[in-house]
């Protein structure tokens, strides 16, 4: 078992045919993940790396049954891909691009959620399986199988985290990046019932950086309904206050959004807050043992 | 992005949103120029920096004479202004903005942003004008009135009302403010705004609004289409070496302590920085070098980090995915062949063919590069390089 893919997910690229859309589409592959198609809007009818081009999701969607996308397509042009995958009635959209404009995102999502579809990211890694089906950019080799389920609004440190990981002899269910952006999909709130509810994930990390306040509403939501254990970690505790750090969404406004007061909501909350990203694994082999 | 609040009284204009009317001015003499152009017998010389808190710092000043102006603007001119949010080293001030008198019967405060958890616009309101609203909204949150307008149906007249009512305005001000408010939201979306803030919008006595102050905050991923706001940056107003860091694709931030790091991710390099913290050390910088860590790159990230005369050590920490560790390795040997790196370099490199890595860097030699095998090795030897240990 997993949360949302698994290796009979059936996914279709937007922006197949563009270069980071074709590099990444061909690692996925690589990975196991049923890649069934593409859309390049004027390209359709042809084929790209041994699959199906169509010019638009509604006949990718009818010829191919792809029930997720994944989408490659330039930051202007994102708001537009979402709600047209959402027209199709895709069930899921996994949106890798960085640099969208959050006006755009703020209509989009609003669009989705009206649609019945979700979405992940954008600016994100994007969601994986191990060993089944991968989703995104990240590299599958670290992700070796296993009981732990993990959320993460960072690339890196989602990678960091998994190595870990698997170096204390643990493995992973689904690991989603959530994207560090101001308007995201699907967040802690919603992924936490779903690794709850997932008989295979035994436990849950998840990787919170400054600015926003979804980290305490997870608290509030683990502490009312999550049985498993979980580990945490807030990323930028040295942040200074005002300054954006990389990420679009990752800035404290208005003395709001501190790594402080999150490390503090998710520990009332019973969840075992690492100070250290270092620690990660070894947190978490602790709270196994339990 | 951010813009001075004359540019944003300029956008202001545009749509009808009630300001008073003033000129830009670089030197004493075009300041006496714009108040006599202004006419009256009374003007304000504001300061013009991207900082709140100018008139506590001595950056707003009321003039009675064109001679005042005069007296006013040249003191202003030039000086480090210092307000709670510029730093103790202050702003340097180009530019003041000269404008008219008027006469001020109410003070509130006005603010539209983003709400991340509604994933809409919100809109505030006060009738504390000109404090802080962090500071309201910590000591008197009931004096904040709010609301959320959805970006489907935008502004609407009741959005208005519910501002209006909670500020205690009488019937006959409310059409007035209504239309400001919706103006503004006007203003907001068109322009992909952050935030707007006026603190304080003004009632005169003749029952009228005004936004006395403007500040805009803008979508740095929205930029692309807007013009307008692009030829209003003031790069004058940002760190040089953010800028320089920006042209080659790093995200950097200066902070004050002597760990120069160096990663790849956002959020590894803010978990990067709070690990030195965490070892006992102060990083000295955020730095994202982004996905593909190239020589040219890593060695743009060492120029950059060595600008700053406290950096003592420094830690790269990559984590290899998509971009291999051995290829990293290489683009960190070859850096230091293009740049002069003299303070001793931490590096870990995890991921793909991190093995191979850490033969490569063993093998170049190189007297001052010093191998980790995870993140909090790392983070101890950098902490301790730094320290002279």
């Amino acid at each position: 078992m997993s949360i949302l893919v698994n290796k009979d997910t059936k996914v279709i690229v937007q922006g197949f045919t563009g270069k980071e859309g074709t590099f990444h589409a061909e690692q996925c592959m690589a990975y196991g993940t049923q890649i069934v198609g593409g859309v390049t809007p004027g390209k359709g009818g042809q084929e790209h790396l041994g699959q199906p081009v169509f010019n638009t999701v509604a006949e990718a969607v009818a010829a191919t049954g792809a029930t997720v996308s994944m989408i490659f397509v330039p930051p202007a042009f994102v708001s537009d891909a979402v709600m047209e995958a959402a027209d199709a009635g895709i069930d899921l959209a996994v949106i890798i691009t960085e640099g969208a404009p959050v006006k755009d995102m703020m209509f989009a999502k609003a669009y989705a959620v009206k649609k019945n579809m979700k979405t992940i990211g954008p600016n994100c890694p994007g969601i994986i399986t191990a060993e089944e089906c991968k989703i995104g950019i990240m590299p599958g080799f670290i992700f070796k199988k296993g009981h732990v389920g993990l959320i993460s609004k960072s690339g890196t440190l989602t990678y960091e985290s998994a190595n870990q990981v698997v170096n204390e002899g643990f493995g992973i269910t689904t690991a989603v990046g959530i994207g560090g952006d101001p308007i995201i999909g699907l967040s802690y709130k919603q992924l936490l019932p779903m690794f709850e509810a997932d008989p295979e994930t035994h436990a849950i990390v998840m990787i919170g950086e400054i600015g926003g306040d979804l980290e305490i509403q997870a608290a509030a939501y683990i502490k009312e309904h999550i049985t498993k254990p979980v580990v945490a970690f807030i990323a930028g505790q040295t942040a200074p206050a005002g300054k954006r750090m990389g990420h679009a969404g990752a800035i404290i406004s208005g003395g709001a959004g501190t790594a402080a007061e999150k490390m503090a909501a998710l520990e009332a909350a019973g969840v075992k807050v690492v100070v250290s990203p270092a620690d990660i694994g070894k947190a978490l082999a602790e709270v196994m043992k339990k | 992005m951010n813009i001075h609040e004359y540019q944003a009284k300029e956008l202001f204009k545009k749509y009808n949103v009630p300001t008073l009317r003033g000129h830009i001015a670089f030197t004493p003499d075009e300041a006496v120029k714009a108040a006599q152009e202004l006419g009256g017998n009374i003007w304000v010389v504001k300061a013009q920096i991207h900082a709140g808190g100018r008139g506590l710092g001595g950056g707003v000043k009321l003039a009675k004479s064109t001679s005042e102006v005069r007296e006013m603007a040249s003191q202003i001119l030039g000086m480090q202004l210092v307000t709670h949010q510029t730093g103790p080293e202050g702003k340097l001030v180009q530019k003041v903005y000269i404008e008219e008198g008027a006469d001020i019967k109410k003070e509130y405060y006005l603010g539209l942003l983003l709400d991340r958890a509604l994933e809409m616009p919100i809109m505030m309101a006060s009738t504390e004008g000109g404090m802080a609203i962090e500071e309201v909204a910590h000591n008197t949150p009931e004096k904040i009135i709010k609301v959320s307008i959805d970006p489907l149906t935008g502004f609407q007249s009741f959005h208005g009302r519910k501002l209006a009512f909670g500020l205690g305005l009488p019937v006959e001000e409310i059409n007035t403010f209504i239309k400001f408010a919706a103006a503004l939201y006007r203003v907001y979306m068109d322009h992909d705004a952050e935030m707007i803030e006026i603190n304080p919008l003004v009632k005169t006595g003749d029952g009228k609004f005004l936004a006395l102050d403007a500040k805009m905050g803008f979508d740095n991923n929205a930029l692309y289409r807007q013009n307008q706001v692009n030829e209003m940056r003031d790069l004058s107003e940002e760190e040089p070496t953010e800028i320089e860091a920006d042209k080659y694709g790093l995200s950097y931030i200066k902070l004050d302590g002597n760990v120069g790091c160096m990663v790849n991710g956002a959020g590894l390099a803010m978990g990067t920085m709070d690990t030195i913290n965490y070892e006992g050390g102060r990083p000295a910088n955020f730095l994202d070098v982004g996905g593909s860590a190239s020589a040219e790159t890593v060695a743009k990230g060492f120029d950059i980090i060595l600008k700053d005369p406290n950096v003592k050590a420094i830690f790269v920490n990559i984590f290899g995915g998509i971009v291999r560790c051995d290829r990293v390795a290489n683009g960190i040997i070859e850096a230091t062949k293009l740049t002069n790196v003299n303070v001793p370099v931490i590096v870990r490199l995890d991921g793909t063919n991190a093995i191979e890595a850490a033969e490569i860097l063993n093998n170049a030699g190189i007297a001052n590069i010093v191998a980790a095998t995870d993140l909090a090795d790392g983070a101890r030897k950098a902490v301790a390089a730094a320290k002279g240990e």
